[in-house]
Order: structure tokens, then C-alpha cells, then sequence
């Protein structure tokens, strides 16, 4: 009973607390109205009476803060009423409180993104259940997450940790269900997949590793929702249906559940079939080829109460049994778990290394909002000590102020942080369905925010509340009333180091460093355009085609591929055709080992260096723009009755024989033990990243090492664009039901990581100029208004504007400046880190360092405009007037 | 006029209770009586009153509301509920008992060895 009373009160006070203010002040004031009747009966008149009555009484604000407190549930009680008062206030200066908001939904709103981006890519990569108990595996010295498919059945044949260990590998193939061939991408996945990563059909079923029974003897292929849904329009009707995969018929026998995109992050694939049918995709034969490590990943859920040491060490034992057992293929058998999803730490390394870079730009943004906040609270702080003292003296406690400051900040931080959170997520929606490299359609960035994102939003918002709002703190506690009631205004102007300038100098160095990287990533973007990568994109169209899509198994294809070349060179404009496997930068490669000549044991721990392999035409140098340093290109002779040979690059060359003269007619050996004579050295170009160092590269004849991949390099010497319809009918007339793709030889894969960083560097870096135009403003700002009366003294009595302007503006522009340097400084040393990412970024150009000054005078001029202006315009007549 | 003491903590409480037991009374009231009825003894700051009847009132033990007073102003008046009277007397036995047995203890001559 008393409980539910005592409840009513309580909700009661809550809804009516302006009443109960009105109340008690009532109540208060007939209390005192009765001492001062009293007092007057006892002779004294009625003003002295009231007076005393007053003095009697005691702090008038202090009883009615307890009486408040005594009313209980203060908390939400002076909370609700700390924000009515909060609102009251920052609705009185709308300037100071859109910018907080503003700066605040910027900052936070950059986190968010960061964070989600983060979250979704390395935190919870993959959504599978159990997900914390999923790893994939790696090997070696060099972490490849690649395994060959004798070596994955005797790991997951042989291992005691995991639940089932699955292995995939991404492929493509040409579909044809009746209608147009089209090339679709998906895995080629271990019959044990779906079960070892515990996925239920959205509809029909799942191959299985009962369905295997050898090479090709599963023709079963399980569509993605997300491919279902575009492709066959949801129609259910698909499950048992025969469609043509490379010319080769496969049953559609079910459908994932919408939120499975496969287990690689970035490629999601249309399908699944079981890695025994490989060949019949692509005419190569894995299942049994140990030392062929090009192409399966393995994963699996541990075991419950395996952790993640013992399974390293029960792989690391299989390891070494491969080892001793298989000499010629297996080496370095020392494994390690990784998250999957990013193809281990190939992918992973550099994803992480870049998003955590970011993150802590972002963070540091925050804090630089944060800072200026603070200095803009501190100066607010100042221009309310008056109120504040008057608060103290009449018996206020500093706890309830600072409670006060502590909720308008707060106030402010939740309101900006909601406004971030919701930018970000638009933001966010628009990078999930972006496609970044056009022309593969399978490629995304899945971004999704979910809950975490939410959390951490929330608790960055509340964080940077209590950081900017503790800055005017020790401020309040050190407020003195009796002082400032006295003299006025604190008519002190510092001359020592504030922590407000230290704020601001801080802010600034951040934003300076921020506008630094950006101008660095930009110029060494635009330099990696116009650099010699060993080839010439430029006025080059490219076929993209894989002739096992359509069916091309053995001598066909190097057939088919030479139709195609003396096809294409047909064609009016085109001034020379080259085929290449995989072109340079283009986001897929080849690699092999190569032994020196005298080497007799083709284990992998005597290869002499892991070259890139090329499989190209007779006119492919040409076609590519790549020079050649000595000896001499393939001709049509280089066949298989002719002896192998190969060209080099300079690093090879290097590498393996000492010199590039030396190279030419010397020999060295491939890991099956085929001699290579080695008849020409070409220059040295970029391969797989542009930040990469030389590495050495060998270039195979297509006659002797057949590639059923086929790029077709078509050289124009007028608009290649123009090319493509001829290129188009050309090809169609040679084979109506081949898959294949025409467009511009660019190197969107290559300088994708590099657009990437220029781009979020540069968006951090408008930022962070804005943050910093606000920061000097605020402090400018502040300054000229304290400081209204004496530089209106000093225009009265005849000082210069640049007098003037000296006086107010001197202050922020030397922490400009000396901001700016220290921004630049740090900048130029942190530039070490961005080569890693972009090609050739140097802080080292006089243009990134006059730009970085030009852009922080530009900022300073900006932030500084309006306060010069309010200084100069100061009438000093109206001014001493006023005060 | 006799020398005052300061409360004892908690003790305001008790006397408020004590004090509105005799009838109705404002807040001023309420500080006559207990000047009149601890002949003065007693040093209490004329607001510090207030946050004590706003906690009795929020436990139940008083209830308020508003009249008028013998001066003619609006005042508002508290009086003892039930379980206000009930608290009053258990808390008055408990002093009683407290305050004998401090007495009792203080009155004790120690035998001087």
C-alpha cells in the first residue's frame, strides 16, 4: 500500500514538476511572509521586516534543491528538469548550438561508417551459425590460404579439430538455360560444404558428400537466393530442372537462404557445384595434382572444446606428415587459423591494416571534434560565469551545475550522434550495393549496420558528451562568486597557455595532417595514371573469355585461340592482337617456382625464385606496349614439335642468371623438371599491386603452354571504343556460344586500393578542415568579444585596422600556424605507412607541401573573416556607452 | 534566553512529527511550536525545515494541503496520517528508551579503585 503510494507520488511529481516548482516557491514564500508579520508586530517596519524574515530564512535555492531531493526519484526528476533548462539555453543561442550538432553528426557519423565497415569486414565477417567458431586455414611462410585437393582430403581426412573441414574455390562458367549464354560466377565447393558450415536449403536440397563418388560424378548445382531471385525470378519450379554449365548438363537441386553469400567476403557467387566436377567447368583436373596449391581454400567449425592452439598443432602434425611423404609438392607445412573471409591474410592483412588506419583517422576526428567542442563549451563556460556565481552565492551546490553542463552536452551529443548514425546508414546503403570494379558483377562490399553499429554509435555520442562537457569543469569548481559578482567580468585576458589553445593546436595538427595524406594519396594516385607499369592500357580494348566455359578441352583451344587472334587482326583500326592468360594488374595471376639449371632435386625448398607466369601470343609484347631489352619475341614456330622456350623480365634475368645478357639462350628448369631456354628479356612492369618492387616474371608461348583463360589485348590506333561492335560480330561469328566480355583495358583492380584510400582520405580531410574552420572560428570569435571594450579603446584612440586585427586575430593565427606545422610534420612521416597503399606517395613534392599551406591559410582566412570583420567594425562610441 | 543546542541528527524529523501531532500547522507554525514546546533550546535554520516535510510527506507520514491562516494568507497546512501517528509513537519510545538508558549511563558513578 504505501509502495503503490509512494509509487503514485513519484510518477505524479514526475509529470507535474513545473507545478511543484510553482508550489514550493509559493509555500517558501508564505513562510517568510509570516516571519516578516511577525517581525513587524515586534516594531520593526514592513521592508526591515522582509528583509530580516529573508536573512532568516536561509539559501532559498538551496532548501528547494533538497526539497527537491526529498522528494525522491531525483534523478529522473532534475534529469527531466536539467534538459527543460538545457533546451532553454541552447534554443538562446541557435549559432553555437547547430554547430556543435553539426560538427558532432560529422564526427560521429565517420565513426559510425568506419565502425560498420570494420564491424562487417573483420569483426563478424560471415553469416554463417557459429560463426565464432569458424576458421580457415593457412600455410607457410608466406600465410597462403591455398590448398591443393590431395592435400585438403588427407587434412580433413587425418584432422581431430574440426567439425568437418570444407574447401571451395571461386570459377567461373557459362550458363546456358535456352537462352543467350552468359558467364556466371560461383564456387566449386567440397561435397561436405553446406554441412560443415551447418547452411539449411531455403528450397530443395543440398549436394552432400554422399553425392560424390569420383571425378564428374556429381552434376549437381545449388543456386544463391540473390541469383535465383534475377535470374529465374523466384520461380520454384527450378529445383530438378537440367541447365548447361561450359556445355556440360547440371541439376538444379536447391536454393540458399538469403542472407548466405558464400564464404569469401566481396565475391558473392551465383552458384555452387562439387569441386569433383571442376574439370567439366574448366577442363582441369585437381583432384589429383598435389603440388597444384592455386585454388582451394579450406574451412570448418572447430570442435566444441578444441581451441584454436590444438588445432594448429594437429594440422602442424598432418603438415609434417605431407612433408616427409611428398617431398616434390609439399613444403613448409606450418599452418594457422585465420578468420575466413577475406582469403586469410592475403586479403586480410592489407583490408585490416587499412580499415583500422581509418579508424583511428576517424577516432581521431572525434577526439578533434571533441576538443573543439570543449574549447567552445569553455568559452560559453566563461560568458556564464556571472551566472553561475550568482547560482553559487545563492547556495546552488557546483554538483547541480556541473550536472547541468554535464546534460546540455549531452544534450547536444545524443541529438548529433542520432543525426551521424542516420547519414551513416545512408551512406552505408549506398556502398553495399555499389559495384567498385565494373565488369565483375559478383563483386561487393556487404555493409550492413546492425546492432553493434548502433551500440557503439550510442556510446561514442555519450563519450564525446562527457569528454567536451568535462572541459569546462575545473573552470566551475574553481569559480570564486564573491570575485566575479565584484568586478564584472573576468577582465583577465591570459597571456600564458590555455588548455583552450592547447585544444585548438591539437585540432588544428590533426587537420593538417589529415589534408597532408590526403594531398599525398591524391598526387601519388594521379602519378600511378602516368607511370610505366611495363604496359600500355591506353588505346587498348580487352576480350575477356574462358574457352572451357564453352566447352574447349585440349588442342581446341589453342585452335580456337589463334582463329581468334587472325580474326581480330582483321578488323579495320586494330594495329596488333595479343592474348594473354592473365593480364598484368588485372586482379588475377599465376605463379611458379623455378629451379636454376644444375638444380636436380625439384623439391620446393630449392626453387630459385616464385616467378609470375604469363601465357601469351607472338604479338602480345606488341600489342602491350611492353619493350624488349634483348633477344627476341615468340613466333608461330614456338609450338609444341618446337623446343620450350621463354622470355624473361630484367628482374628474372637478374635473379636467376646475373645479367640480362647473360640470360639470353641459358636454361633453367619448371617444377615438372621441363627445360625453359630463355630467348628474350622484356622490361619489368607491375603484376600484381603498383606499390609492389620488381618482382621476376616469365612469359610462356600459348603453343607450348596452353591457358583455356584467354584475354585478347587489341591495339587501336584511333578511338578503341569504336572497335568493339566489329569486335563483337567478329567474335560471334566464330563461336555464337562462347561467354565473353569487350571493354577498355583498364586497371580498375589494380588502383582500386589506391582509390580507395585517396578517396576516404580526402572525405576525412574535408572533415577535418571543416572541424578545424569551426575550432578557429569559435576561438576568434570568442577572443573579439571578450576583448570588444579594449579594441574599441584602441580604435578611440586611434589605432591602425592592422593594429586592430592584430590584437584580436594574433592568437589563433599563431596556433594556426604553429598547428599547421606540427600537421604537416606528422603528415610527412606518416606518409610512409599510405606507400604501402598508393604508388609513389611522397610527401617529398613541393606541390603537396605548398598545396597542404595554401589550404590551412585558405582555412585560417575563412575562420578568421567574420570575428576581423566584428573587430573592425567596432564603434567605440556605442561600445563605451554600453558598458 | 536559554542556550541552544544543536539538533541531533535525524532528530528533526521526530520533532516535526511531534509537533504537527497537536493539530494542523503551516511550516512556520510548525517552527513556533517546537521553539514553544523545547522552550527554545533548540537551533534550527528557518528553511532547513522544508526538505524534512517534503520527505515525511513523500513517506506517508504527513499529508498536506492548502488553507488559510490566522494571518489571512494562503498557507499550506500539514497534518499526521496514520501511519504517521503510529511512527510518532514508536519513535518516541525508542528516544525515550535511548535517552534513559544514556541517561542512566552518564549518571553512573564509576567506584575508584
Amino acid at each position: 500500500m504505501r509502495v503503490l503510494d509512494s509509487l503514485r507520488f513519484r510518477i505524479a511529481t514526475l509529470f507535474r514538476g513545473s507545478e511543484i516548482d510553482a508550489e514550493m516557491e509559493e509555500e517558501l514564500r508564505s513562510h517568510i511572509q509570516h516571519r516578516a508579520d511577525d517581525l513587524e508586530r515586534s516594531g520593526l517596519d514592513r521592508a526591515e521586516a522582509e528583509r530580516r524574515a529573508r536573512i532568516e530564512f536561509g539559501g532559498q535555492v538551496k532548501y528547494k534543491e533538497e526539497c527537491h531531493d526529498a522528494l525522491g526519484n531525483n534523478f529522473i526528476e532534475t534529469l527531466l528538469q536539467d534538459v527543460r533548462f538545457s533546451l532553454r539555453v541552447l534554443r538562446k543561442s541557435p549559432g553555437f548550438t547547430l554547430a556543435a550538432i553539426v560538427t558532432l553528426a560529422l564526427a560521429i557519423g565517420a565513426n559510425a561508417v568506419v565502425f560498420a565497415i570494420l564491424n562487417a569486414l573483420i569483426l563478424h565477417p560471415r553469416n554463417v551459425p557459429q560463426a565464432e567458431s569458424l576458421y580457415g586455414i593457412e600455410h607457410g611462410s608466406d600465410k597462403s590460404p591455398l590448398e591443393s585437393y590431395p592435400d585438403y582430403l588427407d587434412l580433413r581426412d587425418r584432422n581431430q579439430s574440426f567439425d568437418g573441414l570444407a574447401a571451395y574455390n571461386v570459377c567461373w562458367a557459362g550458363l546456358d538455360t535456352g537462352k543467350d549464354a552468359t558467364e556466371v560466377g560461383g564456387y566449386e565447393v567440397s561435397g561436405n560444404y553446406f554441412d560443415a558450415l551447418g547452411i539449411q536449403p531455403y528450397l530443395g536440397r543440398f549436394f552432400n558428400a554422399a553425392d560424390e563418388h569420383g571425378p564428374n560424378s556429381a552434376p549437381y548445382m545449388v543456386l544463391t537466393y540473390s541469383f535465383w531471385h534475377s535470374h529465374f525470378q523466384d520461380d520454384r519450379s527450378v529445383v530438378g530442372r537440367v541447365v548447361r554449365l561450359s556445355k556440360h548438363p547440371f541439376t538444379i537441386v536447391g536454393v540458399t537462404p538469403p542472407d548466405f553469400q558464400g564464404t569469401l567476403l566481396f565475391i558473392s557467387p551465383d552458384f555452387f557445384v562439387p569441386l569433383v566436377n571442376k574439370e567439366q567447368l574448366d577442363g582441369e583436373d585437381i583432384l589429383n595434382a598435389r603440388g597444384n596449391r592455386k585454388l582451394l581454400m579450406a574451412l570448418g567449425h572447430l570442435r566444441a572444446g578444441v581451441t584454436p592452439a590444438q588445432a594448429i598443432a594437429d594440422l602442424n602434425s598432418i603438415g609434417s606428415y605431407l612433408e616427409k611423404s611428398y617431398p616434390q609438392d609439399d613444403a613448409d607445412m606450418k599452418f594457422t587459423l585465420v578468420r575466413p573471409g577475406l582469403a586469410g591474410d592475403f586479403l586480410g592483412g592489407p583490408v585490416k591494416a587499412f580499415v583500422t588506419g581509418l579508424m583511428l583517422l576517424a577516432g581521431l576526428m572525434l577526439l578533434a571534434a571533441c576538443a573543439n567542442l570543449g574549447s567552445l563549451f569553455a568559452a560559453r563556460a566563461a560568458d556564464r560565469s556571472r551566472e553561475v556565481a550568482l547560482r553559487l552565492a545563492l547556495g546552488s551546490s557546483r554538483n547541480r551545475i556541473l550536472r547541468q553542463v554535464f546534460t546540455e552536452s549531452v544534450l547536444i551529443s545524443l541529438v548529433g550522434g542520432t543525426l551521424g548514425l542516420l547519414g551513416s546508414m545512408v551512406l552505408l546503403r549506398v556502398l553495399s550495393t555499389w559495384e567498385p570494379l565494373p565488369g565483375i558483377r559478383s563483386l561487393h562490399i556487404p555493409v550492413h549496420p546492425d546492432a553493434n553499429v548502433y551500440w557503439v554509435a550510442l556510446l561514442l555520442a555519450l563519450a564525446s558528451g562527457f569528454l567536451f562537457g568535462a572541459v569546462p569543469v575545473r573552470q566551475i569548481l574553481r569559480t570564486n562568486p564573491y570575485e566575479i559578482i565584484k568586478t564584472g567580468s573576468i577582465g583577465k585576458v591570459g597571456r600564458r597557455i590555455t588548455l583552450r589553445d592547447l585544444l585548438l593546436g591539437v585540432q588544428i595538427a590533426i587537420c593538417a595532417f589529415l589534408v597532408t595524406s590526403s594531398l599525398v594519396a591524391a598526387r601519388g594516385l594521379l602519378r600511378s595514371l602516368h607511370s610505366n607499369f611495363g604496359f600500355e592500357p591506353r588505346n587498348a580494348m580487352l576480350v575477356h573469355t574462358d574457352l572451357s566455359t564453352a566447352g574447349y578441352r585440349g588442342d581446341s583451344v589453342a585452335t580456337m585461340q589463334k582463329r581468334m587472334i587472325e580474326a581480330l587482326e582483321t578488323i579495320p583500326g586494330a594495329k596488333s592482337v595479343g592474348l594473354v592468360s592473365w593480364p598484368p594488374l588485372g586482379g588475377g595471376w599465376i605463379k611458379s617456382d623455378v629451379f636454376t639449371e644444375q638444380t636436380t632435386d625439384l623439391s620446393l625448398s630449392n626453387a630459385a625464385a616464385n616467378a609470375f607466369l604469363y601465357n601469351i601470343s607472338p604479338d602480345y609484347f606488341q600489342a602491350a606496349g611492353t619493350a624488349l631489352l634483348a633477344g627476341r619475341p615468340f613466333s608461330w614456330h614456338d609450338d609444341k614439335n618446337a623446343p620450350r622456350v621463354a622470355v624473361v623480365n630484367q628482374e628474372f634475368a637478374h635473379k636467376i642468371f646475373g645479367s640480362v645478357t647473360n640470360a639470353i639462350g641459358r636454361q633453367y628448369k619448371m617444377p615438372d623438371g621441363a627445360r625453359m631456354q630463355v630467348v628474350g628479356v622484356v622490361e619489368d612492369g607491375k603484376y600484381l599491386s603498383l606499390a609492389e618492387e620488381p618482382q621476376p616474371a616469365m612469359f610462356l608461348p600459348f603453343l607450348q603452354a596452353p591457358s583455356s583463360v584467354t584475354r585478347l589485348v587489341v591495339r587501336s590506333s584511333r578511338d578503341p571504343q569504336q572497335l568493339a561492335a566489329a569486335m563483337k560480330t567478329t567474335l560471334q561469328d566464330l563461336d555464337a556460344g562462347l561467354p565473353f566480355t569487350i571493354g577498355p583495358w583498364t586497371m580498375d583492380a589494380a588502383l582500386f586500393a589506391p582509390h580507395v584510400a585517396t578517396v576516404s582520405l580526402g572525405v576525412m580531410g574535408v572533415m577535418g578542415a571543416m572541424l578545424a574552420v569551426t575550432g578557429i572560428f569559435g576561438m576568434a570569435a570568442y577572443s573579439v568579444s571578450k576583448r570588444l571594450r579594449e579594441l574599441g579603446i584602441r580604435i578611440a584612440l586611434g589605432a591602425q585596422r592592422r593594429g586592430v586585427l592584430e590584437a584580436a586575430l594574433a592568437r589563433p593565427l599563431k596556433l594556426l600556424a604553429l598547428g599547421s606545422a606540427a600537421g604537416l610534420l606528422l603528415g610527412t612521416l606518416a606518409t610512409r605507412v599510405l606507400a604501402f597503399i598508393v604508388y609513389q606517395a611522397t610527401p617529398r613534392d613541393p606541390l603537396v607541401l605548398g598545396g597542404v599551406v595554401l589550404a590551412m591559410v585558405l582555412l585560417g582566412l575563412l575562420a578568421t573573416w567574420i570575428p576581423a570583420q566584428r573587430a573592425l567594425s567596432v564603434d567605440p562610441a556605442i561600445l563605451l556607452r554600453e558598458e | 534566553m536559554t542556550p541552544q543546542a544543536q539538533l541531533l541528527p535525524g532528530t528533526l524529523d521526530l520533532l516535526i512529527l511531534r509537533a504537527v501531532s497537536l493539530g494542523p500547522l503551516h511550516g512556520y507554525g510548525i517552527l513556533l511550536r517546537i521553539g514553544q514546546i523545547s522552550r527554545n533550546a533548540l537551533l534550527i535554520e528557518q528553511g532547513a525545515l522544508y526538505p524534512g516535510l517534503f520527505r515525511l510527506v513523500r513517506q506517508g507520514l504527513l499529508k498536506a494541503s492548502w488553507g488559510t491562516s490566522e494571518n489571512n494568507r494562503r498557507a499550506k497546512f500539514y497534518e499526521l496520517t496514520a501511519a504517521g501517528r503510529k511512527r510518532l509513537r514508536e519513535e518516541t519510545e525508542s528516544w525515550n528508551r535511548l535517552a534513559t538508558a544514556i541517561g542512566a549511563a552518564l549518571a553512573e558513578q564509576p567506584e575508584e579503585a
